[in-house]
């Protein structure tokens, strides 16, 4: 008889407990591919993550490892402090899209183009999720949202902000992807995604942003399933997937 | 070490800092404290340190926040506009019970105001200007000789009590000169088991959902925090108060305005003497009550439309009277305009 193998298994970096996250939500499943990454990059007694304000707040109470929780928005000025003062720790910056692009968008800014040696994971639902609903940065056009109630009208509001492209301006960042976790094929993209963005730090390289396009079933008003599918036929379009920058240094 | 220098108040500051083992400087510029960060761009590296000229003051105070919560000594800079953009990190760090420095080089406000030193932002230091129920410990040093001996100080309360302290200053006495003798290190240790980076999975925090009474425990923590540095910081000084019948009570520069106008008084023969609060927070309200006993009157004076003198009254509990004088918006009180004052009591 062979031996038993292990073929899946959580991530040793994951603490027990239930989640609070809403069905079909995948703040949860980009948790888990930082937890997963952690683990085969052999980070876990290695990383701190910076919450975000936003429906992540919590996220430090998923991992077994360190967790500082910023004031809204200012996550990469407090990643900044804590990688300063630990250079050889992991620090992860996990924000929201209110978070990153609206109130902390100066931090966003400056810290990738000061090039600080962190990796920021953006999660980008089109809505603020924690807050029930109001209108994003990255709003498509057309959405309803509680401060949108007919619909996000670019005359009035502008149009969405794309973030990679953004950043994409700026000399210092040395990798910028956008990723999308509404089915399995993208999630293990964006696991591979995340990992190249860890992996850059641990090496020393600087700052890595990932973008994963993510759900809001309960703001969005659908179903788990139908959330997947607005994802991909509204999202995907005008947020589209692929590298923006892999720099070699 | 004991040599005299001529320095700016914000350099002596800046260097006391560094004598401190602050290694972490994060902040924007605004006059007038702009030669702190200057200073600290050119030492810091000197000494293995840390020194962003950050986007904002908002983001200067984070870049703190994350430097306290790894367990470095670090601080920040700003005057008055600036530190109005800093009270969102203060009660941050203030609830998550990180420890740091502020320096607040004053100026006059509101608004953009002007460059010139003022006392407009008493309230401000002392009452908390960002949100919830926290206290910082606040300093007021009245010469550079103070200004660098108190943010030596500041680091030491700062790391002992888990608190912001705040050194409150005017512009002016950011901006002169004066001979400092630069203190010596106190090469206090402190247990920083709660900082992250140090391999404990520590977790640094400030908010508290559940239990439901979850945050009124750690409010409570607080206040007993608050309640061991009412007891054991309160900080100031008296003058000529023996025989005094009128007490003037003022800190900062208009506290050295006072000494002149007690020095000009005395030698017309009027017993006049000083209370200068140097800790805003706590305010020795039990000292400046047990001196007042006996006296006629107290001639509050401030760079401001009057805001200590609120503290004065809550001292003395309306057992003597109280007089304000003062002058807002960046002009300094006459040692003159205080002498014809306490004159006219007579
Ligand atoms: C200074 C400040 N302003 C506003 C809020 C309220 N607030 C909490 S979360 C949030 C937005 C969250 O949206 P997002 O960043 O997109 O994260 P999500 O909840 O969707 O994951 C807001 C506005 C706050 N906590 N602090
Ligand atoms: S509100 Fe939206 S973002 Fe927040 S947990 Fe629920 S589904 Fe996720």
């Amino acid at each position: 008889m062979s031996s038993e193998e292990i073929i899946y298994q959580k991530a040793t970096s994951m603490s027990q407990g239930e989640t609070h996250y809403c069905p079909g939500c995948t703040h949860g499943t980009v948790h888990k591919l930082i937890a997963e990454c952690l683990d085969e990059i052999n980070m876990v007694d290695d990383a701190i993550v910076i919450a975000p304000v936003g429906c992540a707040v919590l996220i430090y109470d998923y991992f077994q490892i360190d967790g500082v929780e910023a004031a809204h928005g200012r996550a990469p000025a407090v990643a900044t402090g804590v990688k300063r003062v630990h250079p050889d720790k992991m620090v992860i910056s996990y924000q929201g899209d209110g978070d990153l692009l609206a109130i902390g968008m100066a931090e966003t800014i400056h810290a990738a183009n000061r090039g600080e040696n962190i990796t920021v994971i953006f999660v980008n639902n089109a809505i603020y999720g924690m807050t029930g609903g109001q209108m994003a940065p990255t709003t498509m056009v057309g959405q309803k949202t509680t401060t949108t109630p007919s619909g996000r009208q670019p005359d009035d509001v502008g149009l969405p902000i794309r973030a990679c492209e953004l950043l994409n301006t700026l000399e210092r960042p040395v990798y910028i992807e956008r990723v999308s976790c509404h089915n399995s094929p993208n999630i293990l993209k964006a696991k591979k995604a995340i990992k190249k963005a860890l992996l850059n730090q641990k090496e020393g390289k600087g700052y890595s942003f990932v973008e994963v396009l993510a759900t809001c079933p309960t703001n969005w008003g659908l179903s788990p399933k139908k959330s997947y599918d607005w994802l991909e036929e509204t999202m995907i379009p005008y947020y589209p997937l692929g590298n923006f920058r892999d720099k070699e240094v | 070490m004991s040599k005299k220098i001529l320095m700016k108040g914000n350099e002596a500051a800046a260097e006391a800092a560094i004598i401190a083992g602050c290694r972490y400087y994060f902040g924007y510029p605004i006059t007038p404290q702009n030669e702190i960060p200057e200073y600290m761009s050119k030492r810091l590296p000197e000494v293995g340190g840390t020194f962003i000229q950050a986007e904002s003051e908002t983001a200067a105070i984070n870049m703190v926040f994350g430097a306290s919560a790894s367990g470095a000594r670090s601080m920040t800079s700003s005057s008055s506009p600036g530190i109005s953009l800093k009270q969102e990190g203060i009660s941050y760090l203030a609830a998550a019970q990180l420890p740091c420095v502020v320096i607040d080089i004053t100026r006059g406000g509101p608004g953009l105001g002007n460059i010139a030193g003022s006392q407009g932002d008493y309230f401000q230091a002392t009452r908390g200007g960002g949100h919830g129920d926290y206290r910082v410990i606040v300093l007021a040093p009245a010469n550079c000789q103070e200004l660098a001996d108190l943010t030596l100080k500041a680091f030491d309360l700062a790391d002992e009590y888990r608190m912001v302290v705040m050194i409150l200053a005017d512009g002016f006495l950011g901006q002169m000169s004066e001979p400092v003798v630069l203190p010596e290190p106190t090469n206090k240790v402190f247990n920083k088991d709660w900082a992250v980076g140090i391999g404990k999975k520590n977790k640094v925090a400030s908010l508290i959902l559940s239990p439901e009474d979850g945050l009124t425990k750690h409010n409570y923590v607080l206040k007993e925090i608050y309640d061991r540095v009412e007891e054991d910081v309160r900080l100031y000084e008296e003058y000529k108060l023996d025989d005094a019948e009128y007490m003037l009570c003022a800190y900062g520069s208009s506290a050295r305005i006072c000494k002149q106008a007690v020095e000009e008084l005395r030698s017309k023969g009027v017993k006049v003497g000083y209370f200068r609060p140097i800790s805003l927070w706590p305010f020795p309200y039990k000292e400046l009550k047990a001196l007042s006993v006996g006296k006629k009157k107290i001639l509050t004076v401030e760079m401001s439309l009057g805001q200590m003198i609120e503290d004065v009254k809550l001292a003395v509990e309306g057992s003597i009277p109280v007089d304000f004088y003062g002058i807002p918006g960046g002009m300094i009180p006459t040692p003159e305009a205080i002498e014809e004052r306490v004159l006219s009591y007579e």
